[in-house]
Parts: structure tokens; sequence; C-alpha cells
């Protein structure tokens, strides 16, 4: 990093010099209306004009045709999925062929590989789409009836009407092993991210590098270990407790990296003002670096959890399951939202599996909206200052101007 | 603050006569460690150090608990084909090839798409949509992956179904790992490694798009234009200099999915039927892997049974490990890994 922020900085001969390129370039190109052919034109590169916007069209339009007089009338194929990989390949062909006509090979080559990237991104984008409408779609009948917000499933047999029975116990659940992973792989985590950006030394590397193969642990290998050191050989009983410990196993290392990013990206300069200030470490860090990283920091916690809440092997191995609510996760079982759809889904009855689907949504609901909170609250650098804080700042620098002799402080 | 030696007293104190040599030299200014700092180091120093205790505390564990089965079995763990609780045969030779076998098929899917995806978002999109499919990607890593389970076995399965069906019959007799033997009935084509592998894909696109598009998108601007500059095309130029600058990033990108795909299990433990025999044809109906054996297992009280899926478990986290590693080291050896390390 240190050594990004050399190449970055710039001596005082090129900042000159670039302002004065800069300050010279507003006038180079001149007012587009005067269509002169010396004059220096701006060159698009790859961009979208009319022409690869009519070919494509045309190409789609053409192959669609083709692939349903072949697909469905000519050869003997059918199916959804085959139809569409018959379609895209022949829209590539058609494309070719239509491209081919107007442009010379190099063009066409790169209008050919556009489409098939840009087709990726699209596919991508329409399997996440698909994934979560799919699970509101199928998980929305038992969503709509409010007493799956409101009972557990004791009641509740396998031919019980969807009217019965519901997730409660389950959110309960979730939230309270989610919280528990959060106490303790929070501080840990981010201590850990300070130690290796603040601190340093021999040991940051391979720090880092543990931390990363920590990443990568698999989730059940988690689950087993508390699973063989909590439970089997400590002896104490399965419990929303050791679930919220394999979730911590998880969570820590996903929130050092983030958190690690984060903190590296606060300015050197902060730091010796506040070292310049007579402020010692543990003072710099607790009042200037974290302060500063706040809202990167946030990020970093909300991801974390964002991932802790879906994970079902460690569950699956250290919490037990029940049907029952039970909001003490210290002791006896205690289910949680991932854990009832792996058992729900299994079931032969459809009101079974419907139930499973609205845990899912439930699921996919909590885990957008932390996500969408660390989108929200993570989209500034570090130092860059949120609406109110800059509003706050404009306040106080306009009361310095009306109380002068206030401004000692 | 400056150090208390006494050679920093004595070179401190000529400033205010002036003229002497000495006070010019730069003097080496330590700040002293207050108490609070020290302790602040201290904390911090094992709360970094506690990841090593972690990992040495889940390998100590796992041997300790899987010792009891290791001992029982011996060598045969290795070599042995079935898991059988009841009469206490115990072996991964089927698990672990299987599990290998449905990360190929994963890797095989997912790369092609990742890496397209990966060119499309940090060279072709448009500024305004970059950033959104950034954060789309990301959200496709948060997705549980029990939402993938049902997601394959509920969506993509009875729609994959006719596809497969259609590729062993035409292609089959030509390509043997494609073959169906066990006639057409519709339950020979479901719960296939090539099903699970298609959803375990899906899991490892965005591990290594994300990884890939950080790697492409720090080629340098330099290079970028001077392929310009020689007439090049921009699929010449991602051709050129930025797949080249992001080879080591990428293979260890792979790698890296290939791990995450070796360790995944509710989604494969949710869509395979369990078959302890070494998968030969991936569109066969039957498979397993070392995660899935312990999501499935667990619940069996026997201690020995349990010992075993331990062992099973180190397996697995050993080998993981591995590939990790060996993704780190590419990643560090590479030009861009090279550009990225502090």
């Amino acid at each position: 990093m240190t050594s990004a922020t050399d190449r970055i900085a710039i001596t005082p001969e090129e900042h000159a010099s670039m302002t004065t390129t800069t300050e010279t370039a507003p006038a180079a190109p001149a007012p587009p209306a005067a269509p002169d052919p010396d004059e220096q034109r701006r060159i698009r590169l790859g961009g979208v004009d009319a022409g690869t916007v009519r070919t494509n069209l045309g190409a789609a339009a053409g192959s669609l045709a083709l692939t349903w007089v072949l697909y469905e009338r000519v050869l003997p194929f059918s199916g959804a999925f085959g139809f569409l990989i018959f379609w895209y390949l022949l829209f590539l062909a058609l494309s070719w062929a239509i491209s081919r006509l107007q442009w010379d090979v190099r063009t066409v080559r790169e209008r050919l590989v556009q489409s098939l990237v840009a087709g990726s991104g699209l596919l991508v984008v329409a399997l996440i789409l698909d994934q979560i409408g799919y699970v509101a779609f199928r998980g929305a009948h038992a969503a709509s009836h409010s007493n799956f917000f409101t009972q557990d499933m004791r009641h509740t047999a396998t031919l019980s009407p969807i009217t019965s029975g519901g997730a409660l116990h389950a959110v309960v659940g979730s939230l309270e092993q989610l919280g528990l992973a959060t106490l303790f792989a929070v501080p840990l985590g981010i201590a850990a991210a300070v130690f290796m950006s603040e601190i340093g030394g021999r040991l940051a590397r391979p720090v880092r590098t543990v931390v990363e193969a920590m990443t990568a642990l698999p989730s059940i290998v988690a689950g087993l270990f508390i699973l063989g050191v909590w439970i089997l050989t400590l002896g104490n009983q399965k419990s929303g407790f050791a679930a919220s410990l394999a979730l911590t196993v998880m969570m820590m290392p996903i929130v050092t990296r983030a958190a690690e990013v984060v903190i590296r990206l606060v300015p050197g300069t902060l730091r010796e003002a506040s070292y310049a200030l007579g402020g010692s470490q543990w003072r710099t860090v607790l009042s200037v670096v974290l302060p500063t990283a706040r809202p990167g920091l946030v990020t970093a916690v909300v991801l974390g959890m964002a991932r802790g809440v879906g994970e079902t092997s460690p569950v699956l191995l250290t919490s037990g399951f029940t049907s029952q609510m039970n909001a003490d996760p210290f002791a006896e079982h205690q289910v949680s939202l991932p854990l009832y759809i792996w058992n729900y889904v299994r079931y032969p009855s459809t009101d079974m599996v419907a139930r499973a689907f609205a845990a899912a949504l439930t699921l996919m609901v909590i885990v957008l909206v932390l996500f969408v909170t660390a989108r929200l609250v993570g989209g500034r650098r570090p130092g860059e200052l949120s609406r109110r804080q800059r509003r706050l700042v404009a306040r106080d620098l306009a009361e310095s101007f009306t109380h002068p002799s206030d401004g000692t402080s | 603050m400056i150090s208390r030696t006494p050679g920093a007293v004595r070179h401190a104190e000529p400033v205010g006569g002036g003229g002497d040599q000495a006070a010019d030299r730069p003097r080496r200014i330590t700040a002293p460690v207050t108490p609070g700092d020290l302790v602040f180091r201290g904390v911090l120093r094992a709360a970094g150090l506690s990841v090593f205790l972690i990992m040495g505390l889940i390998a100590f564990f796992l041997l300790l608990r899987g010792l009891q089965a290791l001992h029982a079995t011996g060598w045969s763990f290795f070599t042995q084909e079935k898991w059988l609780t009841q009469s206490h045969v115990f072996g991964i030779a089927a698990v672990l090839p299987d599990g290998v076998i449905i990360a190929m098929v994963a890797l095989v899917i997912a790369v092609p798409v990742a890496l397209t995806t990966a060119v499309y978002v940090s060279e072709y999109a448009p500024e305004r949509i970059r950033s959104a499919l950034v954060s789309l990607v990301d959200l496709m890593a948060a997705i549980p992956s029990i939402v993938y389970g049902l997601w394959g076995l509920f969506f993509l399965q009875p729609r994959i179904v006719g596809f497969v069906r259609w590729t062993t019959m035409h292609l089959g007799h030509w390509i043997p790992f494609l073959k169906v033997r066990s006639g057409d009935i519709g339950a020979s084509y479901t719960s296939s490694p090539f099903i699970v592998g298609t959803v375990v894909s899906l899991m490892i696109i965005p591990i290594v798009t994300s990884l890939s598009r950080e790697v492409f998108s720090q080629a340098p601007q330099g290079e970028r234009e001077g392929a310009y500059a020689l007439g090049s095309t921009r699929w010449g130029m991602v051709r050129s200099v930025v797949l080249p600058f992001g080879r080591g990033g990428v293979v260890g990108a792979v790698m890296l999915g290939f791990g995450r795909a070796m360790g995944e299990t509710i989604a494969v433990a949710l869509i395979i039927s369990p078959k302890f025999t070494v998968t030969t044809h991936i569109l066969e109906n039957g498979a397993n892997s070392i995660s899935s054996l312990i999501a499935l297992h667990f619940g069996e009280s026997d201690p020995l049974s349990l010992s075993a899926l331990m062992a099973a478990g180190l397996v697995l986290f050993g080998l993981t490990l591995v590939v990790n590693m060996l993704a780190a080291v590419v990643i560090g050896r590479s030009r861009s890994g090279a550009a990225t390390a502090d």
C-alpha cells in the first residue's frame, strides 16, 4: 500500500504541468458545431452506436424466429433450457453474418466479443434475479398467512394445513445466534485488522495469509470443529450458543479482511497529525483511525453478518433441531432459519415445502436488508463526510464567524 | 517526544548555541512507549495471533477426534470406497474423487461465464451500470447456499433434465462419460454430479468474477493506451494487455473457486442421492462429496462413526488449505499480484 501511495504522490513540478494541461484542455476541442476536417475529434472506443443496436436487434429477432421454426417444429427438441442455448448460438451466428455484410473482420470480431461478454453479464444478472424471484414466488404462499410469523411448529404435523405453524422460533433463533456471533466476531476481527495495518511487523504477513485461508474454510469444517470441541470434548449440549461459536469462526475472517482494506485507506497524515498533537498510539487508533474508517467498518461488519445469517452447515452440526420456541440460546436446542429450511424442505408434503420456501424468503429479505444497508453506509471513502457531517461542519464554521470570541475551543 | 537516551540530550543542547555542525545532523526520534500503548499493542497482537490459535485448534481437534477411527481403519481409510456405519467400514476413496469431479464440473461451467463477465464489467460495461453490476455480483456471493440448493432442486433440476437426456442420447455413444446406464426413466437423470456441479458453479461464479475483475481493472493505463495507439480495437487491447496482465490473478481465482467448490455442503447434500462408488458417468443419478457425507451422517450417535467423520473433515480441511495456499502463492508471484501486494 505504501508503494502505491508513493507512486500516486505528485511532485510539485508534476502538479504544475498537470494543472497547465488541464487548463489548456478545455480550449482544445472547439465547439462541435463547426465540422472542420482538421479539427481534433474525440475518439470513442467501443461504445454502442445505432448501427450496432440495429444489427443486434435484427439478429435477435431473426434468430428467435429461426429457433422457433427449427427447434420447435423441425428438429426433435423440446424444453426451455435447450431453446435458450439454441437461440443464443443462432444469435451469435446471425449477428456475425449481418455484421460481416457491413464491416471488416476486425470490427466484426470486436462486435461479437462485445455481445459475448455482455451476454455473460446479462446471464449472471438474470440468474440472480431469477433466484430472488423464484424464492419470492414460491414463498409468498405460506408467508402471506400471518400465522407464519407468529407461531412455531409445536402443534403442526406433516399434513396440517398451511394456516397452522410458522417460523417465529426460527427467526428468533437466527437473530439471537447472529447477534451473539457478531458480538464475538466483530471485536476480534477489527482488532486483528488493526493489528495488521497499524502495528504490523514481521507477524502481519503470516496473519494475513492465515486470515485468507480462514475465509475459504469450508463451513462444514467450522461446524465440525465446534462439535468436536464444545460438544464432544467439553461435554456441553447442542445449543444456540454453540451455533454462534461456529458462526464466529466463519464471520471473523470476513470482517477482518474487509476491515483491513478500509483501515489502510485512512490517510497517514491524519495519524501523523494525531501523533504531533502528542497522542499515544491507542489514542490515535481509537479516536482518529477507527472513527475515520467508520462507514467502511460498518460495511465490513454488515457484510459479515449477511454471510453469517445464511450459513447452514455450521448450524446444522451444532445447534440441534427443535420445533418449539426457545428464546434462550444457552440451554436446549435452538433452531434457525437455514436449519428450518433444511429440515422441512425434505418432507414429502407440499405445505411443508411451502413453509420452507417462506422461510427462505424471510432469510433472503434479511440478507437483502443487511446487504443494502452495507452498500448505503459504505458508499463513502474514509474521511469523506456524509451530508449530515458536512452540515455540522458548515454550522460550526458559521458559528465561529458569528461568535469569534468563542472560537478558542 | 524525543528518546531519553543521554546521546540525544547531548545533541539537543548545542541547538541554542548555533553554528555547531553536530546540530545539523538529523537525529533519530524515538517516541517513548507509554504503558497504555504497551497494553494496547498486547491486546491487538493477541487478536492477530488468535487466528493462528483458531486454525491450530481446528487442525488439532479434528485430528484428536479423528484418530480413533484412523486407528481402527488404518490406511484403508484412504483406499476403501464404502462407508458403512453399522459394520464400521469407513473409507473416503469414493467420496473424495466424487467431490473433485463435482468441483471440476462446477469449474468447467463457472470459469467461462465468470471470466467473460469480469471482462464485461471491467472493460465493456458503461460507467453508469458498472458499480451496480459489481454490487450484484457481491450480492450473488451473499445469497445463502441453502437458497441455491432450493433453487437447484425445485427450479433448475426439472428444467435441465430434458437437456441432460438429449445430451446423453446423442453424445453418449461417442463420449463414454456422458452415457447413462440405468435406463431411460426420469429418475436416472436427476441428482447427478452434473446437476449438482451446475448449482455449485453458481456459487463460485461470484468469487471468480470479483477476483478477476479486480485484477483486470488494475491493468496499467499506459499499456492500454499503447495498444490503442498501435491501432488495436478494444478486444485486441483486452487480449494483448488486460488478459496477459491478469493471468496469474485469474489462475489464483480459479483455484480459490475450486477450493470453495470442494467445501460446498448444503446445496450438494440437498440435491444428490448419496452413493459410495467412484463416479465415472457425470450425467447419471448419484454422487457424493466429503462435506455432504458429513452433513448427512453427523446425526449418528455411534462414537466411532463420528470419529470417522472428523477424520474425513480433517482431509477436507487439509485439502482446501493446500489449494488456498497454492492459490495465494500463484497470485503473489504474478505481475498483477505484485501490483496489489503492499
